[in-house]
């Protein structure tokens, strides 16, 4: 497989996350776009690490740690969901709007 | 073209099920699509010859991301019965602007000229990747471990109940 098909398949999987963050209202949904795009983002680095520099493993070093964020971005993601749902009894995106004037 | 057959079987499974990760109602089977996401991609990690990749994959986001996810769903949305709307008034507006961003990803990378190198992957990968984490990239290694330690301290004050 050539590289151009990766790097597409990487586009469509990152508009598809893209289209959900705009459009989900519900904030565990918005978070679980950010995990698509956190993929797409991995699979471009995965491939052009193997089709242009295969002896340095720069791209795989690179997604490891993008991986790594990504959980800990998760972790505390879904621990304000968590508080916000308690103190407000719902985690619409659309009616958190304490700090917007 | 095994190697098609098999790239274009994950990358089906890929986009199925990312699309009905943001267009499901229900968030719970947006989960469970969202596991299948994870692996079909951890599937194309080994394709890239990726394998250690593919490992972290499988490990991190299916065994404690996806997990995470459920545990908050099952915490947040008084789940059965009573419909949650799920999308906001913005469909339309955000179809076209993440198709605007397909197209424009699309458009950019076919006019970049990438210097592809010929050579197979070399063997024992997960070795080199090893001995670079320990040497040339320790620092940021260093770095993310703190980070973690930081987010799981966060995670517990964050969602402390209060008092006790």
């Amino acid at each position: 497989m050539q590289l151009m098909h990766y790097l597409t398949l990487a586009a469509i999987l990152f508009s598809i996350g893209f289209y959900g963050l705009l459009t989900r209202r519900n904030a565990i949904a918005l978070l679980m776009s950010l995990e698509l795009m956190f993929n797409a983002v991995n699979i471009n680095l995965v491939a052009l690490n193997r089709f242009v520099t295969p002896r340095d493993f720069t791209g795989q070093i690179f997604a490891i740690f993008v991986i790594v964020i990504a959980a800990a971005e998760a972790t505390i993601g879904l621990a304000i969901v968590i508080l916000i749902y308690r103190n407000w009894h719902s985690i619409d995106a659309d009616r958190i709007n304490l700090l917007k004037w | 073209m095994m190697e098609a057959m098999v790239f274009y079987l994950f990358a089906f499974l890929i986009v199925i099920s990312a699309l009905a990760v943001v267009t499901l109602r229900n968030i719970f089977h947006c989960a469970l699509f969202l596991i299948l996401c994870l692996f079909s991609v951890a599937g194309v990690y080994v394709l890239l010859h990726a394998e250690f990749l593919a490992v972290v994959q499988v490990l991190l986001y299916v065994g404690a991301v996806a997990i995470l996810m459920i545990f908050a769903i099952m915490l947040t949305s008084k789940l059965a019965g009573r419909e949650i709307q799920m999308t906001n008034e913005q469909t339309f507006l955000g179809l076209f602007l993440s198709f605007v961003l397909l197209f424009g990803l699309v458009y950019a990378l076919r006019g970049t000229l990438f210097r592809i190198v010929a050579e197979g992957p070399p063997p024992q990968s997960t070795l080199q990747i090893g001995r670079l984490l320990m040497t040339d990239y320790v620092l940021p290694f260093e770095l993310v471990s703190v980070l973690l330690l930081a987010a799981l301290i966060g995670a517990i004050v964050i969602a402390r109940q209060e008092g006790n």
